[in-house]
């Protein structure tokens, strides 16, 4: 079908792999979202903070410039698990923030247009459509998380030596796991959302209260109880628990409560943060609620009742 | 590891019709929505009819795997509905009812992703995108948002993406849906386009019953969730041979006399002109000797052809299935 010819002509050339269709979708989504020069810009600064490590492990490796500057790096910041920690921290709540800006309007841009059924009359399942467009957030998140994350671990175990790298391979499992527990969880709420509100600035909006708000009832809760099971409640304290129970900080008990009556102690307790296989089956149970919730939404037609 | 289109749909049956209907039912809630329907469609271009509700967008959404047949199944070009769906999506188009594109998109980038969505390779979707852009007009509208374009623009659109990937069958739901009368013709011409390419078949569903009367060959009708008209349509129009229009000079009265001692019903348009409606067993060779012996010529005898609307406002009256086949 030449343009000239404008006469109707079957397609009889090669066809693109099956399985790898799914990535259609964030290649055309990241042409669209860079134009944004906002975004562009927010991206860019999003590699500050490793740079930022880089020097630092750097500057404890060279003893010429810490005599220069007079600092004593390597007592201040050694470099460990809560070194590696803080950056996956760190860089996982930029990574929130890049999927706020990213993520609402994705799944929304095709409801409000009804694009769904043009998807799913072609050779593209409804799990190929909602892994096409996760990915568009995993792909973004993991070169801002666990990518610089491992290749911090690797300059470090180049400049330490190879007995360091050995030593702690289970902080670069760490960097690579925790990373992708978070970045599939704001994945799978930032698709969800996007499907079921289908204003983008509504969406974004839903997407902070739902990191906040639960925090601030898990904070009430927490403070009347005097416990901190409440922090089942709030995504930010079950992440922090799941990480720093992947780099092997977490503390299960972090505090001691006392009962006083005219001056004496009448009862004391242990505060606990909750278990954490009791983290992870939340997170779990989050995720497999948010696919539920994709599943009811991502059809070519509702059925109205 | 590339495919190629060839390959993939050369083991296709081609002996086998369009599309074939095999007690296909639908259910919603418990609600049936389309009912036992049976029958071998193979026309080039195939008008689906009904009055609205009567199940041709489900049967339509049914075929394209969108909703699961209670019972029975379907077979698009050889491949079962139920177990090869993936292979049926690869070789059909579709263009929907309702207004369908992903917004602030341009157009060009609109058909080209929908082009490798079913599985072009970039360079060539892009390729195909410009193409099909220009075959159904909107050349010089392609770098502009879909979202900014007029109602019959978005519908070109939609055709430009059912058909970017050269599919072997076309779902038209509703084409000509708010186009205005020049719009409405430029959309008709373009079906018949791709109709008499032969590259493609074409399923047009619509309650506009002129549109499928100029575009197509064969007809289903649906009520109530039911087939109640199969047939092609030039067939139909020609078997209805009841209805005569006469050209006569000479002196009616006992013509008309006559015709009416035959046990048919005869009415006078003008003063030279005469509509017959025929008795089953009357031959027109009575009619000629009838003339004769009235000294009456018969200038010019035509059959009334049954028109769409007719055979659709019967097919609505009766409800009976009939089937004629091509």
């Amino acid at each position: 079908m030449a343009v000239l010819e404008r006469s109707y002509k079957r397609y009889t050339g090669a066809l693109s792999p099956e399985w790898s269709r799914f990535l259609i979708i964030p290649r055309h989504a990241f042409r669209d979202v860079f134009r944004s020069k906002l975004f562009t810009g927010f991206y860019a600064l999003s590699f500050m903070a490793p740079l930022v490590f880089a020097i630092l492990i750097y500057l404890r490796h060279n003893t010429e410039a810490l005599a220069i500057m007079r600092l004593n790096v390597v007592n201040v910041l050694p470099i460990d698990a809560t070194f590696f920690l803080t950056f996956v921290e760190i860089q996982g709540w930029i990574g929130f923030f890049l999927a706020l800006l990213v993520g609402p309007q994705q799944v929304a841009r095709d409801l409000t247009n009804n694009g769904l059924p043009l998807y799913l009359c072609r050779p593209f399942s409804r799990s190929e459509y909602v892994v096409g467009k996760m990915s568009i957030v995993i792909l973004l998140l993991s070169t801002i998380t666990w990518v610089p994350g491992l290749i911090l671990f690797l300059l470090q175990s180049y400049l330490e030596g190879w007995s360091w790298f050995s030593q702690n391979i289970p902080i670069a499992s760490a960097i690579f796991l925790g990373s992708l527990v978070w970045i599939l969880l704001l994945a799978l709420l930032t698709q969800t959302i996007s499907a079921w509100v289908k204003w983008r600035l509504a969406a974004s909006a839903g997407l902070i209260g739902l990191f906040f708000i639960p925090s601030v009832f898990a904070a009430i809760l927490n403070e009347m109880l005097a416990t901190h099971w409440g922090n089942l409640l709030s995504l930010g304290s079950l992440i922090r628990n799941v990480w720093a129970g992947l780099f092997g900080t977490f503390v299960q008990q972090v505090g001691q409560v006392q009962q006083v009556r005219r001056g004496e102690i009448i009862r004391e307790a242990w505060v606990t943060e909750p278990p954490l296989w009791a983290s992870w089956l939340v997170l779990f149970l989050i995720c497999a609620l948010c696919l539920w919730l994709l599943s009811r939404k991502v059809k070519a037609y509702e059925v109205v009742k | 590891m590339t495919l190629d289109a060839t390959v993939t749909s050369s083991h296709l049956n081609d002996s086998a019709g369009v599309i074939t209907l095999d007690n296909l039912s639908v259910t919603f809630g418990g609600r049936p929505i389309l009912k036992n329907l049976n029958g071998d469609l193979r026309g080039r271009a195939i008008g689906l009819l009904g009055p609205n509700g009567a199940g041709k967008t489900t049967l339509i959404h049914t075929l394209l795997g969108f909703h699961q047949p209670s019972a029975g199944t379907a077979r698009i070009l050889g491949s079962d509905i139920r177990g090869d769906a993936n292979q049926i999506k690869s070789l059909i188009g579709y263009m929907p009812e309702r207004d369908s594109f992903i917004s602030k998109m341009s157009c060009i980038h609109f058909v080209r992703f929908m082009a490798e969505l079913s599985g072009l390779p970039p360079r060539a979707a892009l390729e195909r995108a410009h193409e099909a852009l220009f075959f159904v007009g909107l050349g010089e509208a392609r770098y502009r948002n879909v979202d900014t374009f007029s109602l019959g623009m978005k519908q070109l659109a939609k055709l430009a993406q059912a058909i970017v990937h050269g599919p072997r069958l076309i779902f038209l739901d509703e084409p000509t849906n708010g186009l205005d009368p020049p719009a409405r013709q430029r959309m008709i011409k373009m079906i018949r386009e791709i109709r008499d390419s032969r590259q493609a078949n074409i399923v047009l569903s619509s309650h506009l019953l002129r549109d499928v009367e100029e575009c197509c060959e064969e007809i289903l009708i649906l009520k109530d969730g039911r087939l109640v008209v199969y047939c092609n349509l030039e067939e139909e129009r020609k078997a209805n041979k009841k209805f005569l229009m006469l050209e006569t000079r000479g002196d009616l009265k006992s013509f008309v006399a006559g015709i009416g001692s035959m046990g048919c019903e005869c009415a006078m348009t003008s003063d030279h002109r005469l509509k017959i409606i025929l008795q089953d067993g009357t031959k027109i060779r009575d009619l000629y000797k009838l003339a004769a012996g009235s000294q009456v010529q018969i200038r010019r005898l035509t059959y009334k052809r049954d028109s769409l609307e007719d055979i659709f406002l019967k097919a609505m009256e009766n409800g009976i299935v009939s089937e004629a086949r091509p």
